[in-house]
C-alpha cells in the first residue's frame, strides 16, 4: 500500500502530534543535563526544574521593590499594544479591501500603491516611526498597524474580487445600490475571510510588537526579555517566550472557534 | 407589439466579433429559448439584455423604455450556479430579494414581518418550506435554481434571464423544473429569455426558439466573424411537427 494511502488511527494520531514536542522537551533535558555536569554554575540551558521554579515565581511572586506581579503587567501593556495594532489594521484592512474589491476606480487608483508599499520592510521603518510619535504607545502600535495593513488589504480585496460576479449581478436586479452591495452581499462573505487573514496577521504582529519594545519601551514581554538577557537569565527568557507562544495560540484557536460559530454557513460549505 | 427589441447590435471583445447583426423583437409574455453552439455568445446577448455589459453598436429597449445602463430591478436572472446569497439562510434569501432594494439593504419592522410572512408562504409554495433556515449550500441543485427563481420573481421584474439554469440537473429534476417553471409562468405572465444546450428542453418550454450562428465562416480565421440569430422557429402547438420557419429571418439582411 501506498504511504500516501495509509492513515493513522486516532491513538495514533495523537501520539505523533505529541511525539515532537515530547522530543524537543527529552533533548532539551538532555543538553543541559550534560552542561551542567561539567559546569553545576552553567546559566545557559539551566535544569527543566529551575525553569519551573523561576515560572512559578514570576506568575505569583510581587516585584521586591514594588510589589507588582511583573509578568502580568507586561502581560498587559503587550496585549494592548498588540489588540489596539490588530484592531486598527483589520479596520482599515476591510474598509480599504472591500473599496478595492468593488469599486473600479478606487481599484486602478489603490491597488498598485498598496502592492508596492506591502513590500515596504516595516522594521526599516520603525527609528522613523520613533521619531515621528515619539517612544510612547502610539510608535509601538503604528508599527504594528503598518507591518500588517498592507497586507491585510490585499488579501481582503482580492477575496472581495473572488466573490462570483454572478451573485454581485444578482444584487443589482433586486436593486441593490453600491452601498448595499458592499454591506449586506460583500461583507458578510468576507468576513470570515477577515478571521482568517487576522489569524495570519498575528505572526507578524507578534513580530513587530516585540520588535518595537525591545527597543524602547519600560514594560511589555519583549521589552522583559531583552531587559533580562543582560543577565543571561535564560530560565526567565525561557518562561517568557513559552508564555508569548501560549497567548499567540490562544488567540489563534479562538479566532478559529470564532470562525466556526459564527459563519455556519461556510462550514456547511466545505 | 413589440416588448423587448434589439435592433442591430454588435459585440466585440477586443478585435473579436461576438454577436453581429442581431435583431429580435419580442411580445410581452414570450418565452424565447435560445440555442447554438458553445462559445457562439448566448451569455454574451444575455449579458447585453440584463445591461450588465452595453452593446458596442445598436439598442436594446425594454417595453420602449431608453436603454438600461446597468442592471436594474427590470431583470431578474437565474445563472446556472452561484445564483443565490451563500450566507443567508432560504427565508433571509427571499427577504433580501424584497428588502435590498431599500436604502440600507435591510427591512425593519412590520415591513419585515410582512416579507417573512410572504417568504414562508413562497417558499411553501416551491416546496422548500422545510428548509425555510437552512442555508443554500445543504440544498440539491435543483433546489438552489428553484430557490434562485423564486427569488428572482420576488423582485417582480419585467424580463425574466436564464443562462442554463437547469445545465447541472439531472433528467428527473429538470423535468420537475420545466413544471415549476411553466407554473410561475402561467401566475406571472413574464417575459423569458432562456438559454440551454438542450433542444427539447427548448421546444417544450419556449414559445420561440432563436438559434446563434456564424452566418459566415473563415476557415483561416475562425474568429473573424461574429454570431447572428440564423434561425427563429415557431415552437408553440408542441413544437416540432408544427414548426415554421418564420419570414423574418434577418440572416440575409445586409448592414
Ligand atoms: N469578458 C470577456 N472578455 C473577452 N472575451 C469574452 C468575455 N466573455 C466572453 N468572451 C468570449 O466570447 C465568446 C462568447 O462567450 P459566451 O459566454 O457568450 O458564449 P456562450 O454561447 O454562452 O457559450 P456557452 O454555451 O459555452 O455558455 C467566447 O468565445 C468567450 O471566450
Ligand atoms: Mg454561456
Amino acid at each position: 500500500m501506498r504511504v500516501i494511502n495509509r492513515h493513522p488511527g486516532p491513538a495514533l494520531r495523537l501520539a505523533l502530534a505529541l511525539a515532537p514536542f515530547a522530543l524537543v522537551l527529552l533533548a532539551y533535558a538532555v543538553a543541559s543535563d550534560l552542561r551542567l555536569a561539567v559546569n553545576p554554575a552553567d546559566k545557559l540551558l539551566p535544569a527543566p526544574s529551575t525553569i519551573l521554579d523561576t515560572a512559578a515565581g514570576l506568575f505569583t511572586e510581587g516585584d521586591r521593590r514594588t510589589g507588582r506581579i511583573l509578568l502580568w503587567h507586561d502581560t498587559w501593556s503587550s496585549l494592548l499594544r498588540l489588540i489596539s495594532g490588530v484592531g486598527i489594521a483589520t479596520a482599515i484592512g476591510l474598509a480599504t479591501g472591500l473599496c478595492i474589491g468593488l469599486v473600479p476606480h478606487l481599484r486602478a487608483g489603490l491597488a498598485g500603491f498598496v502592492g508596492v508599499a506591502s513590500m515596504v520592510p516595516p522594521l526599516a521603518l520603525l527609528p522613523i516611526l520613533f521619531i515621528v510619535f515619539g517612544l510612547g504607545e502610539l510608535s509601538k502600535i503604528m508599527l504594528i498597524v503598518i507591518g500588517i495593513t498592507p497586507v491585510l488589504i490585499r488579501d481582503l480585496s482580492q477575496r472581495v474580487l473572488d466573490i462570483p460576479r454572478e451573485q454581485i449581478v444578482k444584487a443589482q436586479t433586486l436593486g441593490a445600490s453600491s452601498m448595499v452591495i458592499a454591506l449586506r452581499v460583500a461583507l458578510p462573505q468576507i468576513l470570515p475571510r477577515v478571521i482568517g487573514a487576522v489569524r495570519l496577521g498575528l505572526g507578524p504582529a507578534w513580530l513587530f510588537l516585540i520588535a518595537a519594545e525591545a527597543i524602547a519601551a519600560d514594560q511589555g514581554l519583549g521589552y522583559r526579555i531583552f531587559l533580562v538577557r543582560r543577565y543571561l537569565a535564560m530560565d526567565v527568557i525561557l518562561t517568557y517566550v513559552a508564555w508569548i507562544t501560549l497567548l499567540a495560540f490562544v488567540m489563534d484557536w479562538g479566532l478559529r472557534a470564532l470562525s466556526r460559530r459564527a459563519f455556519p454557513w461556510m462550514e456547511a460549505g466545505l | 407589439m413589440s416588448f423587448v427589441t434589439a435592433h442591430d447590435i454588435f459585440h466585440a471583445y477586443g478585435h473579436r466579433p461576438i454577436l453581429e447583426r442581431v435583431n429580435l423583437s419580442v411580445a410581452e409574455g414570450e418565452f424565447i429559448s435560445i440555442v447554438g453552439a458553445s462559445g457562439c455568445g448566448k451569455s454574451t446577448f444575455l449579458r447585453l439584455l440584463l445591461a450588465e455589459e452595453r452593446p458596442d453598436r445598436g439598442v436594446i429597449s425594454i417595453d420602449g423604455a431608453p436603454p438600461a445602463r446597468e442592471p436594474d430591478r427590470a431583470r431578474g436572472v437565474v445563472f446556472q450556479r452561484y445564483s443565490v446569497f451563500p450566507h443567508l439562510t432560504l427565508e433571509g434569501n427571499l427577504v433580501a430579494a424584497e428588502g435590498l432594494g431599500t436604502r440600507w439593504g435591510r427591512l425593519h419592522g412590520a415591513a419585515r414581518r410582512a416579507a417573512r410572512e410572504r417568504a414562508r408562504a413562497t417558499l411553501e409554495r416551491i416546496g422548500l418550506a422545510h428548509a425555510a433556515a437552512a442555508y443554500p449550500s445543504t440544498l440539491s441543485g435543483g433546489m438552489q435554481q428553484r430557490l434562485a427563481i423564486a427569488q428572482a420573481l420576488t423582485a417582480r421584474p419585467r424580463i425574466l434571464l436564464l443562462d442554463e439554469p437547469f445545465g447541472a440537473l439531472d433528467p428527473g429534476t429538470r423535468v420537475a423544473m420545466h413544471d415549476f417553471l411553466q407554473e410561475m409562468r402561467a401566475e406571472t405572465g413574464m417575459t423569458v429569455f432562456m438559454v440551454t444546450h438542450d433542444i427539447q428542453e427548448g421546444f417544450k418550454l419556449g414559445d420561440r426558439v432563436v438559434v446563434f450562428d456564424k452566418p459566415r465562416w473563415d476557415p483561416q480565421f475562425p474568429d473573424a466573424y461574429g454570431a447572428t440569430i440564423t434561425y427563429d422557429f415557431d415552437a408553440r402547438h408542441g413544437g416540432i411537427p408544427f414548426q415554421t420557419l418564420k419570414e423574418d429571418t434577418r440572416v440575409l439582411q445586409s448592414a
